[in-house]
């Protein structure tokens, strides 16, 4: 067998799953003995240009609560036409339909390479897409120009088939009627006033009150259609529509009669209203409310998004949809306010926070958290677009996409390619052309007896299933064996924690696996259901006979990537120094389990290879963002960290450990170290923190440049050394969701800032001298060097009282 | 006579009356309850004299215009009149007679008749008729008596002073009398007859007991019904016919006799024994009336024969005879009826009819009306000595002016009959409506008088009537066109303004248009200082500032109080003490000019923002149906060209705005900046807000292409709409907020069809629940059902927010909660029932149109200053009050009147006089902060005479309305109506007792400036908010009550009475002189125009001539008139030409267009149209003028007593 790197990436690339540990310790006590638990990165979604899915349904055990997915761990009696459940035992038989099979006849699912397997739902309704835009006109003009270009722009990128809708607020709550052919028209909803979700669809007319059962006003089912006409719907327009809608819905058709004409106001496929929307976006103005000097434009977005919730709960629940907040500052007003309208009253700071002063923190959080789990319940996701200089709110507003899996975007302006690239992204398409988006997922977790799940974390909500596999010991959220991800990417990554229940006293048969199985249901992007299964299966090891074999399979990058989703998630709660001594302790129980050194002697500590790099992670997520509120608003704290628990494996160590590539005559471009002793005078420095993307001229190539060598001809390779890391950072931008903030900056430049924070501070106004003539810059700080963080951590291991 | 009328009445009584008398009168008892029972005796009496005349032509009008003449010999001189009169005339005898009768009649009608006979008057008529003649029969045996003994007359004129209205008529009816002959000639046959028959006879009686005699005669007469009819009228009669009688002696006898055949007639002895207490005599009678007995005795028809033929007989007049000897045969009753009826069928209608009718019996009904009227102006013309006696009697200084003997042709005839001939007629003319003063009269005669500018400079002078057109001098004191007073001559005391009764109020129009060759008020600038002021009561500049110190002080003419003049306002005085500069400054020699306001006088102390407009239009399915919402936007695209500006020449600064609804609203966003309107719906009616700013108040210039474009989609837009339920309240919060929004004051423009029973603040329900008028519940629907209107109303006027309401109900929506609004916001409302498109919308539309382009100020402040000594203490209009002193109007339109009373709180000196300063501080149309001040001074009294030589009947009545209209909020419908008759005769007594010539009591004395107070009032008691017809709604009784509530003198005089024009001829440059608006003035060959103010009709006469017919409407056929036609066509002719050009100018007077109804005559749309003959008895109860002088007079009387 290959080494563990290339089982581990093997794994990923055919599962898009990464254990913390590859064998696993047969019992519970030995678990948690090895610090970090047995846990995984999964991937749901991840790309496999290699599978294409099959036409047909899983085959599910018959064992009511079990339902686990035929799969290739499965024994199977071929003659007997049955197969024995690998989680619960259970045989069943195959159904009719897999009357033919045999040991060469086998289907997909049962064949080693297909552990990962996707479905295609054949039955049931497929939904469309839903896009609605929610969109701020508190804007400047500038902004708010650039705004409506890109999404008068992203309806072109849409599904023709797509639904879309369109909200704006400002000072008031805007509903726009797409089907009208007169005038536009829309709804308005007060910026103040929390309205329930029937209140909202009463005044949307999305419920008729003479259903109720009012005796004196009862336009009957078939009057539907005349009472669209009346206000002002275009009866064929409606009638198209009505059939199709039947096409997605499951509703009996003459209910459907009178939710389509009224559905049909605010939401209709793009196909038909582009025209229309392109003129309603065009014409859309600045919020026409006079804004008092000294005073913060008044901005209802806690309404603007209630009431798109609203809409689609009334209208499409249960069905994907995206809510798309665009926003270009802080709610003042109403119910989610963050910050008063009084401009001498700033936007609450950490420091505000943490000294309990931050007025409207709490409701607003709390307002919505409520709306973005009615929101998750319907699946539907609401993605944030934050263009503004100022904090726009993220703190409060972080769960609506943390919760129902939307995405953040955070800039400067609407008008910046950063939100532009960003915004246009969102509707890449695969190698099928189909939409790089799912919805509505709901992601099952089984496991063999041994094991049980604490807990997952990333963008998702607990569906609250408890069943068998779920351990009482949380992690993440737990306590259910079934999340809700609203919206799912390619890329969407999410941690999942597992328990050994095995009691130390039973031991697990030698050769024995223990087996995990993900199912993952969700609405494609070409609006099909489709159901995808990752089974795979590890093997249990003896924890005191095999520790050297546990200890190889320890996957150091996956368990710094776990271990910092723990962290952060622990630090949306909990005091920072808490999450940072917890971290610590993790740190330092594992190098006491794992390192090799005598006892009170630093000197003698060692790591084996598959250990090495931890405490390196370790150190770099220490001063992370993630875990560091200094120097960071709220908004970038809560912005950062909803990126890193839903990023992959590769984006979180990037996260966690930006990446520094080296340019110079030297030499082909190089990976150095993260550290203050690479920054030098003749290179060319290209950092790549996920977030940002810098590019560093050295103090000589600044001046080269500045003298404007690479103009001259005879010069052509400065010009060409200048050119490289370009090149790499365009690739880079290209690719990356969201776009990377791009810093172009030298030595002594004011951005250069960017670089200095993150490396390793070596060499600092501290021991700069006593370094002697060492290459490389100071960094003015008094933080901690990574030799000075080993040097405590060896001898914190060593020591006994730790 | 008495008896015998009461009988008449008691026949009724007994058994008829029941019948009749609670079907007929029921109404009226219910209508006029206590207080009118008396009167409607009266009335009925009146009708009954009236009556008498008509059916009895000769009998029945004997004692009609017996009675009248006894009033009238009253007024001029009962006894000596009489006398004199009853030798004059050649009938003597008959005048005679008359007079008896009048005694009698009056006798009724003051006694116990009233309640009785009213009852039965009409009812009963016939079998009045019928008792009257028999009475008649007995009164022609009294008569002799009377003849014998002039006192007679006197007592009959003293019986008759209670009638003395009546006096007026039957002045007139005695000229009719004699002409008539055949009509009148039953009665003056029967007089005649009577007379000589009864003479002797009669006189016996007389000459026993009198008084008593009659009475007795009349129990005995009617036997079982005198008894009950008889005690009352006894018992009423008694006390002021006997007094009367007892002077009179002689006459009772006569009547007595006459009443002695009727006893004998039924069981009357009973009755009548009651009536024996009363008058020794009728012992006496009894001989007498054995006499008649003897002829009755036999049984009823032989009596009735035998009177009427004794008496008939004697008469020259057979017709007489011979229907009473039809009448006869059949009974009592019956005999009478058969000759009452012809006249009944006529009767009916009205007394006047029934005058008419008269003649038709005798000879031709028409035949005879003309006569009787055209001989009042004859002896009008007679009467010319005898005017001044009348006048002194109604009004002393009046009396003698010339129009008296033309507006009281009974008065006239007074005259005449002071001389001897007078009396015989004016007792007969009596009945005649043409001798109670005549509106038109004193109208006219004001016209002719009024041929000179008015000029203000006189303090005290009491400007022209309302009717007339004149010109205007501000001399100092405002214009009567801004304030009219309704004294100008106010008491120095409270006790004197106490004891009169007069309400002393001022009717302020402070915006009011003046003509266009009157100069509107200057516009002053005072600097940055501001208006120059009363350092104390803040009294601003003005001609009543007295100088001193050389101009260095001035001292206020309200408090005293000394001020400094500021320097740059110093000014050296003359040697007259006026300032150099007096005509140069219009604060010092005007009595009204306007301000400029300084910053300090705006709200928050900022420069106000030019006013907006705000349209919001109800889009239900009623709306659209109607062809309202089509309409409106239709019109609005021509209106906004006219929205009301500070300059004719620049482009208005008003900002408008749009709003449709239903049950949600939709509000347009119509920036120019926009290629299509944005229509934005808020459906959170429960808490209303206003969804943008910018954009939807806008300049109409900038975005007319917008707007216009919205305008025509919005009728398509809602075109099938289902809807059909509204919000109301919502509707007016967003209008309120828009301007909040946009710190502005403004109007909105509220076009509703419906009640508002969508769910949302503001809800009403239907609780228009007929079985609650006439209880002491029927206040509480006029009240609003919620308070939530008026917590709205006050946070419109606070940011100066007016609301107009249009309505277009198809049934109830709560006139009274949804006017709220308008009318605290100084608002208007129009009402369109059963709008439809095409008959209605020239209404509306014209209705818009001025309302949009009236001139018009906004968020005012109104405060009325008064000198010391009194104050004003209550405010009638539409406004809103927050504290007993400052009138605060949303809104302030050209047409909107405030009545103000003041009462004193000090002595007031006739030196100074009595000060008022009235300062309206408003924002102009352009935005501008403006202050209006009107000055007016008015004289002091401290002879009540005085008060009563200056005041003004039509603001008086305007103030009355006002009063009751807010009154029945409060207190039951019924309530009101005593109060006003109350007060009314209260005014009128106090003017009989202490301002009039000592005369008999009986005789009522109406003060010249106030002798149209009775009909005045009269016409306010019937008005539908006071006393609804059956088919009036309670919303239109709503929408009524808060019209007349910002009405001015000249809308509350036409609307009270309309004004009614012949039509037959025209003359180009003038209008036709008005005829009393009264059936009995209709001819049916002519074609007559009737305007309220809010209404315009055209009533066709049946006979009307082709000719005529065909130069208005094109077509010579009366049958081939389109009555649903409400505007006439366009006719090449001169007349059509004049007609038309009168009927714009009618609607260009006016604040609110009217409609053109078209009435043909019998035709049902009649009715609606007799509803507005105000003179006449009406539908549902209200009485005929000529009844309601009777009541009133008895009212006096009572409180003289």
């Amino acid at each position: 067998m290959a080494t563990y790197q290339e089982f581990i990436q093997q794994n990923e690339d055919r599962d898009g799953v990464r254990f913390s540990w590859n064998l696993w310790p047969s019992s519970r006590l030995e678990a948690t003995r090895l610090v970090v638990p047995v846990s995984c990165l999964f991937t749901p979604l991840k790309e496999r240009p290699d599978l294409p899915p099959v036409q047909y349904e899983p085959v599910m055990c018959s064992r009511a609560n079990c339902k686990a997915v035929l799969n290739p761990l499965c024994q199977v009696d071929f003659r007997a036409k049955i197969w024995a459940c690998n989680f619960c035992f259970q045989r069943n038989p195959f159904p009719p339909s897999y009357a033919g099979i045999s040991e060469v006849n086998q289907p997909a699912e049962l064949m080693p390479q297909f552990s990962t397997i996707e479905y295609i739902v054949q039955r049931g309704p497929s939904a469309p897409l839903i896009f609605l835009y929610v969109v701020d006109t508190c804007l400047e003009e500038e902004d708010l120009q650039a705004l409506k270009e890109s999404l008068q722009m992203s309806l072109s990128l849409l599904p023709p088939n797509a639904f879309v809708g369109l909200i704006t607020f400002g000072r008031m709550v805007q509903v726009h009627e797409l089907s009208c052919e007169l005038i536009s028209k829309s709804y308005v909803f007060r910026g103040t006033k929390d309205l329930t979700s029937k209140q909202i669809q009463e005044m949307l007319g999305l419920t008729k009150p003479s259903v109720a059962g009012q005796p004196g006003h009862p336009p009957a089912p078939q009057d539907a259609a005349a009472s669209c006409r009346y206000e002002g719907v275009a009866t064929p327009h409606l009638l198209l529509s009505l059939s199709e809608l039947k096409l997605f819905l499951k509703v009996p058709l003459f209910k459907m009669a009178i939710v389509s004409s009224l559905i049909f106001r605010f939401l209709q496929p793009v196909h038909k209203v582009d025209m229309n929307l392109t003129d309603l976006l065009g014409e859309l103005q600045r919020d026409p409310w006079p804004v008092p000097q000294g005073k913060r434009p008044l901005r209802s977005t806690g309404v603007a998004l209630s009431v798109a919730v609203g809409l689609l709960e009334g209208t499409f629940p249960n069905t994907g949809a995206r809510v798309m907040l665009f926003i270009g500052g802080p709610p003042t007003q109403g119910p989610g306010m963050v910050v008063g309208d009084e401009l001498k009253t700033p936007i609450r700071s950490w420091h505000d926070i943490q000294k309990d002063n931050a007025r409207h923190l709490k409701k607003a959080t709390k307002y919505y958290e409520a709306l973005a789990n009615r929101s998750a319940v319907n699946g539907h996701s609401i993605d944030i677009y934050a263009c503004a200089l100022d904090q726009t709110g993220l703190l409060e507003m972080k769960c609506l996409s943390n919760l129902t899996g939307g995405h953040i975007v955070m800039g400067d302006s609407f008008n910046t390619s950063l939100f532009k690239q960003t915004f246009q992204r969102v509707f890449n398409k695969d190698y099928n052309g189909d939409f790089r988006m799912a919805f509505g997922g709901i992601m099952e977790v089984k496991t063999s007896r041994e094991l049980k799940v604490c807990g997952a974390i990333g963008p998702c909500v607990s569906l609250n299933s408890k069943g068998s596999c779920v351990s009482e010991n949380e992690m993440g959220v737990g306590g259910t064996s079934q999340w809700k991800v609203c919206s799912l990417s390619p890329s969407t990554t999410l941690g999942i924690y597992f328990e050994v229940v095995n009691q130390h006293n039973a031991p697990i048969p030698q050769g024995g696996r223990g087996a995990v199985q993900f199912v993952t249901q969700y609405q494609h992007s070409n609006t099909q259901r489709r159901i995808r299964v990752t089974t795979i299966a590890r093997n249990w090891a003896d924890a005191q006979s095999q520790i050297q074999h546990i200890e190889s399979s320890f996957d150091q990058e996956a368990a710094a990537v776990l271990m910092a989703r723990l962290g952060v998630f622990r630090a949306e709660s909990e005091e920072g120094p808490d999450v940072l001594r917890w971290l610590d302790r993790q740190l330092i129980r594992l190098c006491q389990k794992f390192g090799q050194f005598n006892k009170d002697d630093p000197t003698s500590f060692k790591l084996s290879e598959s250990l090495s790099l931890y405490p390196q992670f370790m150190f770099h997520l220490r001063r992370s963002p993630f875990l560091q509120v200094f120097n960071n608003s709220p908004d970038e704290s809560s912005y950062y960290r909803h990126h890193f628990v839903r990023q992959d494996l590769t984006q979180s160590l990037i996260m966690i450990q930006p990446i520094l590539y080296s340019y110079s005559f030297h030499g082909p471009p190089e990976p150095v170290l993260l550290d203050s002793s690479s920054i030098l005078p003749d290179r060319i420095l290209l950092m790549d923190t996920f977030f940002q993307l810098v590019i560093y001229h050295g103090e000589t190539i600044a001046q080269w440049r500045k003298a404007g060598y690479q103009e001259m001809a005879e010069y052509e390779n400065f010009k060409q050394l200048l050119q490289a890391p370009l090149d790499d950072a365009q690739e880079i931008l290209q690719t990356r969701f969201p776009m990377p903030r791009y810093v172009d900056t030298e030595h002594g430049g004011s951005q250069a800032r960017f670089l200095l924070s993150k490396v390793n501070p070596s060499q600092t106004h501290n021991n700069l001298y006593a370094w002697g003539q060492e290459t490389g810059a100071p960094i003015l700080t008094d933080d901690v060097s990574l030799q000075v963080f080993m040097d405590h951590l060896k001898k914190l291991a060593v020591t006994s009282s730790a | 006579m008495n008896v015998n009328q009461h009988t008449p009445m008691a026949s009724p009584y007994g058994q008829p009356q029941p019948g009749y008398g609670q079907p007929a009168f029921a109404p009226l008892d219910t209508g006029y309850p206590p207080p009118y029972a008396p009167y409607n005796g009266p009335v009925s009496t009146y009708q009954t004299g009236e009556q008498p005349p008509q059916g009895y032509s000769s009998f029945t009008t004997f004692p009609s215009k017996a009675v009248p003449a006894n009033p009238i010999s009253e007024l001029s001189c009962p006894l000596d009149l009489g006398h004199g009169r009853a030798p004059p005339t050649s009938g003597p005898p008959a005048p005679q007679a008359y007079n008896q009768y009048g005694g009698r009649h009056q006798s009724d009608v003051q006694n116990g008749p009233p309640p009785m006979t009213q009852a039965p008057a009409r009812p009963v008529v016939s079998q009045s008729y019928n008792q009257e003649r028999v009475n008649l029969s007995g009164p022609p045996s009294s008569y002799p008596q009377h003849y014998g003994s002039p006192p007679a007359m006197s007592h009959v004129t003293s019986q008759m002073s209670g009638m003395q209205i009546n006096s007026g008529l039957p002045n007139t009816a005695g000229p009719g009398y004699a002409p008539p002959h055949s009509s009148k000639p039953p009665v003056s046959n029967s007089f005649s007859a009577a007379p000589p028959a009864t003479y002797t006879q009669a006189l016996p009686p007389a000459l026993s007991a009198p008084t008593q005699a009659p009475p007795t005669a009349s129990q005995q007469y009617y036997g079982g019904p005198p008894p009950s009819s008889q005690p009352p009228f006894n018992s009423s009669l008694p006390p002021t016919s006997q007094q009367p009688f007892t002077s009179p002696a002689p006459p009772p006898p006569s009547n007595q006799p006459s009443f002695a055949p009727p006893p004998s007639y039924s069981g009357p002895p009973p009755a009548q024994a009651p009536s024996p207490s009363m008058s020794q005599p009728q012992q006496s009678f009894h001989p007498t009336q054995p006499a008649f007995s003897s002829a009755p005795p036999g049984s009823f028809p032989p009596r009735a024969p035998p009177p009427t033929s004794s008496q008939y007989p004697p008469p020259p007049t057979s017709t007489p005879s011979g229907q009473y000897p039809g009448p006869l045969p059949p009974q009592q009753q019956p005999p009478f009826s058969s000759g009452p009826f012809p006249p009944r069928p006529q009767m009916p209608p009205t007394s006047m009819c029934q005058s008419n009718h008269l003649p038709p019996e005798p000879q031709g009904p028409l035949g005879p009306p003309g006569p009787l009227q055209q001989m009042p102006p004859p002896q009008h013309v007679m009467p010319g000595g005898y005017a001044p006696q009348q006048n002194g009697a109604f009004g002393q200084v009046r009396g003698p002016q010339p129009g008296f003997a033309g507006p009281y042709p009974a008065q006239p005839n007074y005259g005449a009959m002071g001389p001897a001939p007078g009396p015989a007629p004016s007792t007969q003319k009596r009945l005649d409506p043409d001798a109670i003063p005549s509106p038109i009269q004193v109208i006219e005669d004001d016209k002719a008088k009024s041929t000179e500018p008015f000029s203000t400079g006189v303090r005290g002078q009491a400007p022209p009537l309302v009717t007339t057109d004149f010109h205007v001098k501000d001399q100092g004191n405002a214009s009567p066109r801004f304030i009219r007073c309704t004294a100008y001559n106010i008491p120095c005391t409270a006790d004197m303004a106490k004891q009169s009764q007069v309400p002393l109020a001022a009717v302020i129009k402070p915006l009011a248009t003046l003509p266009a060759d009157e100069t509107p008020p200057y516009l002053v600038d005072h600097g940055e200082g501001g208006p120059i002021r009363c350092n104390r009561c803040k009294a601003y500049m003005c001609p009543y500032m007295q100088f001193i110190e050389g101009g260095r002080r001035f001292q206020c003419g309200f408090c005293s109080c000394v001020t400094e003049v500021p320097p740059h306002y110093f000014q050296h005085l003359d040697h007259t003490g006026k300032r150099v500069d007096f005509y140069d400054r219009p604060e010092l020699s005007l009595g009204s000019y306007e301000f400029l306001a300084t910053v300090d006088y705006c709200k928050n102390n900022k420069i106000p923002q030019p006013p907006a407009f705000i349209f919001l239009i109800d889009v239900s399915y009623n709306a659209v149906k109607s062809g309202m919402v089509g309409i409106v936007c239709q019109e609005l695209k021509a209106l906004l060209d006219r929205m009301p500006r500070e300059n004719p020449d620049l482009d208005s600064t008003v900002r408008v705005g749009f709003v449709t609804y239903n049950k949600v609203l939709h509000f347009y966003n119509v920036k120019s900046s926009l290629a299509q309107p944005q229509m934005l719906v808020v459906s959170d009616v429960s808490e209303m807000f206003v969804p943008l700013l910018d954009g939807f108040l806008v300049n109409v210039g900038e975005s007319r292409q917008v707007i216009e474009s919205l305008l025509d989609h919005i009728p398509e837009m809602f075109a099938n709409t289902r809807e059909t339920e509204t919000v109301f309240g919502p509707v007016i919060q967003a209008g309120l907020e828009a301007l909040k929004a946009a710190d502005c004051a403004g109007k909105l423009f509220v076009f509703h069809t419906s009640l508002p029973i969508a769910e949302a603040p503001g809800k009403l329900k239907n609780r228009e629940d007929k079985k609650l008028i006439g209880t002491d519940k029927e206040k509480s629907l006029f009240q609003p059902q919620v308070s939530f209107y008026n917590t709205l109303a006050k946070e419109c006027v606070a940011q100066g927010c007016c609301v107009d309401l249009f309505l277009f109900p198809n049934q109830y929506v709560d006139v009274a909660t949804l006017a709220v609004v308008p009318v605290s916001t100084g608002g208007s409302v129009y009402k369109y029932t059963y709008f439809q498109a095409q008959s209605d919308q020239e209404r509306f539309l014209n209705d818009l149109r001025r309302d949009v382009q009236k001139p018009i100020g906004f968020d005012a402040v109104m405060r009325v200053r008064t000198s010391t000594g009194i104050r004003a203490t209550d405010f009638f209009g539409s406004f809103f009050m927050s504290n007993t002193t400052d009138v605060e109007l949303a809104g302030l339109d050209c047409d909107k009147a405030v009545t103000v009373e003041f009462k004193h709180d000090d002595k007031l000196s006739e030196e100074t006089g009595a000060l008022v300063q009235c300062a309206v501080l408003y924002t102009s149309c352009g935005g501008q902060r403006r202050l209006r001040v009107h000055n007016m001074a008015v004289n002091c009294c401290s002879q009540l005479s005085d008060l009563y030589r200056n005041c003004e009947t039509d603001t008086i009545i305007n103030f009355l309305s006002k009063y009751a209209f807010r009154g029945i909020l409060n207190n039951p419908t019924k309530a009101v109506r005593d109060t006003l008759v109350n007060q009314c005769a209260q005014i009128l007594a106090c003017y009989r007792k202490n301002c009039a010539s000592p005369s008999s009591a009986g005789q009522l004395i109406l003060p010249e400036c106030m002798k149209l107070l009775p009909v005045y009032l009269n016409c306010v008691l019937k008005s539908d908010v006071l006393l609804p017809a059956a088919d009036v709604s309670l919303d239109d009784r709503a929408y009524l009550r808060q019209l007349i509530s910002g009405m001015d003198v000249s809308e509350t005089h036409v609307f009270f009475y309309p004004r009614l024009l012949p039509l037959m001829k025209l003359e180009s440059g003038s209008l036709p002189v008005a005829v009393r608006a009264s059936e009995e003035r209709l001819s049916k060959g002519g074609v007559y125009l009737l305007e309220t103010g809010l209404h315009l009709f055209l009533w066709v006469g049946a006979n009307a001539q082709q000719e005529l017919l065909l130069n208005i409407f094109g077509t010579s056929s009366f049958g081939q008139i389109d009555t649903t036609m409400t505007s006439l066509p366009v006719l090449d002719n001169p007349f059509s030409q004049r007609l038309r050009d009168m009927i714009d100018s009618f609607r260009a007077q006016r604040s609110r267009y009217m409609k053109l109804m078209l009435v043909k005559q019998e035709d049902r749309s009649e009715l609606i149209f007799r509803h507005f003959l105000m003179e006449d008895k009406n539908a549902s109860g209200g009485a005929s003028y000529v009844d309601f002088l009777c009541h009133m007079h008895k009212e006096i009387r009572q409180l003289l007593s």
